[in-house]
């Protein structure tokens, strides 16, 4: 497990790749309840002007998050988890599409002993999700 | 058009919601969690009683406040142009399998740019203990006509 006083300002702590394919999509809706049409209907996404099937935003947050989880090792050390949804993430019918998350730490608390880790989500070379910031507990 | 009224109204407290285990570990496997987030012996083996839910998940409990705003004809939000601006989640205490969670929403602020409208919900989260444990802050763009 990572220790507060060996962290430094700027220190990547993890970075991970995942495969959003429709299946990942159709697991979110059942998990999370957001059963809107345009994570898994081409043809309603097209009927609301959308470049395609769009991942939930939430999914992509979810997701973003779970690479400090693992680096921390326990879910509830993180207090603080804000993102921005700043651009759509489409996710074809065949095949996937690949996200690219980085942690890096931005800032660190001494007295209260909390760092801030920032995220950057990549998908096709774009960044997906602005201000996307965690505060870890140590 | 939404109604800039609805500032700083609060919306009645949501029923109860059991936080189950099998769910914990649905979500975590829908946001792609390592296994280990799901593992009973790994969270008992960190002291807790039970397992602790993904950071998103306060979303779920979120969605039943959020249900209320979309459903009350005063707010006037059309669903079918609203897009998630933003989201936010604060903890006092992680969210355990086992708690029994209640929601109260407030609008915090309505705000009209460029002819859309940035609605900002803040939604309270209590234990059985009436205690609080997670504010989740989520912002909706409605989108103009």
């Amino acid at each position: 497990m990572p220790k507060f006083e060996e962290l430094t300002v700027g220190d990547v702590v993890a970075q991970q790749d995942y495969k959003i394919t429709r299946d990942s999509l159709v697991r979110y809706a059942g998990a999370s309840g957001d059963f809107n049409t345009i994570h898994y209907r081409d043809d309603i996404a097209q009927a609301v002007g959308l470049p395609g099937v769009l991942a939930h935003g939430m999914l992509t947050m979810g997701i973003s998050i779970q690479p400090v989880v693992s680096w921390v090792g326990d879910a509830g050390q993180v207090v603080d988890y804000g993102v921005r949804f700043t651009k759509p993430v489409v996710v074809p019918a065949k095949g996937h599409a690949a996200l690219s998350v980085t942690a890096t730490i931005g800032a660190l608390e001494e007295e209260t002993k909390r760092a801030r880790v920032d995220l950057t989500t990549t998908f096709e070379e774009n960044t997906v999700l602005g201000k996307s910031q965690a505060w870890v507990q140590f | 058009m939404v109604n800039p009224d609805i500032q700083g109204k609060r919306y009645p407290r949501t029923s109860s919601y059991l936080v189950g285990r099998e769910k914990v570990r649905e979500f975590a496997k829908a946001v792609m969690a390592a296994k280990e987030s799901q593992d009973l012996g790994f969270a008992q083996s960190k002291g807790y009683a039970d397992l602790v839910v993904p950071p998103t998940f306060p979303v779920v409990i979120q969605e039943q406040s959020l249900t209320l705003v979309l459903s009350d004809p005063e707010a006037k939000i059309d669903f079918s142009r609203v897009v998630h601006g933003d989201q936010r989640f604060v903890y006092q205490r992680p969210i355990i399998a086992g708690d029994e969670l209640t929601s109260e929403l407030t609008v915090a602020s309505v705000k009209s740019l460029g002819g859309n409208h940035m609605v900002t919900f803040e939604t309270e989260i209590f234990d059985a203990a009436d205690k609080l444990v997670c504010t989740a802050i989520s912002t909706l763009v409605v989108r103009g006509e």
